[in-house]
């Protein structure tokens, strides 16, 4: 693939990824922090709903839905 | 899920409880810990209350308390709604925050989740920073087993310098060793408690905060946690590939909804014709009982075609479906389908401007909506959660599937019972509540493009753990909650409410019946919709609770003309059919049934919720208003065609 992957909502199910920072403020930005998603945390992309948006990712031992709007504000630092 | 007394009565308490010890020396503990990690089962187990628990995150959304006794103290034990941190946003993480940072407290009771334990050490270690004494209770050991991780407890306790016990919540033995772990606590010294190490700065960021503690958490849980993590989560993922997949997501709701649909009214038959033949016999009985004490004409009508028709006719009829349609629900709810539902259903919503958890809360509603109204303070925007309340009265209750049922089995369906009539009976339910759910997101999308205009807000929705359903205590606790509560609001309210409606249809003003009157007054106006007089009547009169629309319809009917034997469907359909009911009556009674004012304890709950009148009527104004243009809608274009 040519474009690179930056954000967490570009994540394919099955891809996993590291998390860099988070670029949003407020009540989103802290529950994203809640959830555990710092800097080095890895995050799998496990499934996307039958809207194709949210789409579920593995956090720290949790399955967790977020808005594909939401997770473009998570950028990464690799994709495994 | 359910309406009790603990969703929407006394028990169900905000900000500030107050806390009820029996001696001065009970001590109170709060129980804290992250949305689902089985906090209330411990509590349940602790202090043999039947605080309702399901498998969804934010299950508690008001603090309830306990009391229980161990060899040496008296405990008062608060269950707290769950929470991420104490950097607390949302309503209910707010409750847990503020009664914990009280000083109220004596110690706190961390529940964890075996399964994820290094993000619950979040929780864990800001807990620790504020409480005084702390006990560490590692949940759900059970389901870790299953999915191959082991926890040292040992090493866990000696690293976060307090008592950590390992527990499987409705295993009575296994809580019993959080009274021991706090009577020994307080036998001893001051607890010195790990503590987290923030980064030198005068100024912390929250995410450095945050980072901090994340990064305390893997060094705790380094060594304590031993998983094969391989194993772990296949069977969900694989189930989850099926019930929120692109393909078979939605095609599965619909079927497993409709399958509970088919349960509810194939297995209702039975025990329904049951029990109005043993109403039936018990009215001979009365009546001959009645008659040989030469009870007067009035009172003996009054007390068995008025009280005892309408309260029998509740049981026999309305209770059959929601004793099994309940119990049904709370295991898709204790299984963690729930959440799917939310997860699947988020795209609409979102296409609404509303929170994808408003699913949960409308799920709730099918359940009861006073209950849905309070779950509605899951969502944390006040936009969003305004949206939830209004709309939560568009999807059928549990007092209004019977309705349905025997308005499409009457009607559209013929011969009661078999197999093949209570498929389609099912597969019309099903259509309605179709008909719900869409009216739902259409008034949602009209609300946040009008009145409640915004953008979505944060959400994040997390989708546990598939478990092993616990049917017993189902069965049990649906008994309890439902089936009693049912029983006995029949009798508080059907009771009453047959007694006013004999009243009504036997005084007469000017040789007519005051029923008759209202009736004829409200004529006009309901046959627009396609309705009559009476029916509208009785949708009014049947505002304490939806169980007994049909019994006042039909008290209404038979004060009118002669006594007929209403025990039996067949008799029933006649008599309505010589009131003139016709199919398209039945249909816009139906459509009004989805869509009217909600019950007094649902607009009550709003009253509280919303803690604005205003609001409150808005929120009874909205579905009628729906409801009669529906129905005038449907009536029209069925004069225009035929």
């Amino acid at each position: 693939m040519k474009q690179q992957i930056k954000h967490l909502c570009d994540l394919r199910p099955g891809e996993r990824g590291v998390v860099d920072y988070i670029h949003i403020s407020g009540d989103m930005r802290r529950r994203l922090l809640d959830i555990g998603l710092v800097e080095n945390t890895e995050v799998i992309c496990i499934g996307e709903s039958p809207g194709r948006d949210p789409s579920a990712y593995l956090i720290r031992g949790a399955v967790i839905a977020i808005r594909k709007k939401d997770a473009k504000s998570v950028f990464l630092k690799a994709v495994l | 899920m359910g309406l009790t007394n603990r969703a929407v009565g006394r028990g169900a308490f905000d900000i500030g409880p107050k806390i009820l010890k029996e001696k001065e020396s009970d001590r109170v503990i709060a129980l804290a810990g992250n949305p689902n990690v089985g906090k209330s089962s411990v509590f349940n187990t602790l202090t043999g209350m039947n605080q309702h628990t399901g498998n969804w995150p934010g299950k508690t959304v008001a603090t309830a308390q306990g009391r229980c006794i161990s060899d040496k103290n008296g405990y008062v034990f608060v269950d707290l709604p769950g929470t991420y941190s104490l950097l607390a946003h949302s309503a209910e993480e707010e409750v847990a925050r503020d009664f914990l940072c009280s000083g109220v407290p004596d110690a706190v009771v961390v529940v964890c989740d075996a399964t994820c334990l290094t993000r619950n050490m979040n929780l864990v270690l800001q807990t620790l920073e504020i409480s005084k004494r702390t006990v560490i209770c590692v949940n759900l050991l059970d389901e870790a087993k299953r999915k191959r991780i082991h926890i040292d407890l040992d090493l866990l306790s000696k690293r976060l310098g307090v008592p950590v016990v390992g527990c499987v919540a409705h295993e009575k033995r296994s809580v019993q060793q959080i009274l021991t772990a706090l009577d020994r606590s307080f036998e001893s010294e001051e607890q010195h408690p790990y503590q987290v190490r923030y980064p030198e700065e005068n100024e912390m960021s929250e995410e450095q905060r945050v980072a901090a503690l994340y990064k305390a958490a893997e060094e705790i849980c380094d060594g304590v946690v031993k998983s094969e993590r391989a194993l772990r989560d296949d069977r969900d993922r694989r189930i989850d590939r099926i019930l929120t997949g692109r393909l078979w997501g939605y095609p599965m709701m619909l079927l497993l909804l409709a399958l509970v649909f088919w349960i509810s009214i194939y297995g209702a038959n039975y025990p329904s014709a049951l029990l109005s033949d043993g109403f039936e016999w018990i009215y001979q009985k009365l009546l001959a009982l009645f008659y040989a004490l030469k009870i007067p004409d009035a009172l003996r009508s009054a007390l068995l075609d008025g009280v005892y028709r309408v309260l029998s006719w509740v049981v026999a009829v309305m209770l059959p479906p929601m004793a099994i349609f309940f119990p049904l629900f709370t295991l898709l709810e204790d299984v963690g389908y729930l959440p799917r539902v939310a997860y699947n259903l988020d795209r609409p919503f979102q296409k609404c401007n509303a929170c994808g958890k408003q699913a949960l809360t409308m799920c709730m509603g099918f359940g009861c909506n006073a209950a849905g109204v309070v779950g509605c303070r899951i969502i944390d925007s006040p936009r969003e959660r305004m949206l939830a309340i209004l709309t939560n009265a568009f999807v059928p209750c549990n007092g209004r599937f019977p309705t349905l049922i025997t308005l499409i089995t009457l009607f559209f369906v013929g011969a009661v019972g078999g197999f093949f009539s209570s498929v389609l009976s099912a597969f019309l339910l099903l259509l309605l509540i179709v008909l719900a759910v869409g009216m739902t997101f259409g008034v949602t999308r009209l609300l946040s493009a009008t009145l409640l205009r915004g953008t979505p807000s944060a959400f994040t929705l997390e989708l546990p753990p598939y478990r092993r359903p616990r049917i017993l205590h189902i069965l049990v606790t649906s008994v309890r909650e439902r089936t009693l509560f049912v029983l006995l609001r029949a009798i508080a309210v059907a009771a009453p409410a047959g007694l006013l409606i004999w009243l009504l249809a036997n005084l007469t003003l000017g040789g007519e019946s005051l029923l008759s009157h209202a009736a004829d007054f409200l004529d006009p106006f309901a046959r627009l919709m396609g309705l009559d007089g009476v029916i509208l009547i009785a949708f009014v009169l049947a505002f304490p609770a939806n169980e007994i629309l049909l019994p006042i319809i039909l008290m209404a009917y038979l004060s009118a003309g002669s006594l007929v034997e209403v025990g039996e469907l067949g008799t029933l359909k006649s008599l309505l059919l010589e009131n003139g009911w016709t199919p398209i009556t039945a249909i816009c009674t139906a459509v009004f049934c989805l869509f009217h004012f909600p019950c007094s304890t649902t607009l009550l709950t709003v009253r509280r919720e919303t803690a604005s009148w205003r609001w409150t009527a808005f929120a009874a104004i909205l579905p009628t208003l729906v409801g009669v243009l529906c129905c005038m809608a449907i009536n029209a274009v069925y004069r225009l065609l035929f």
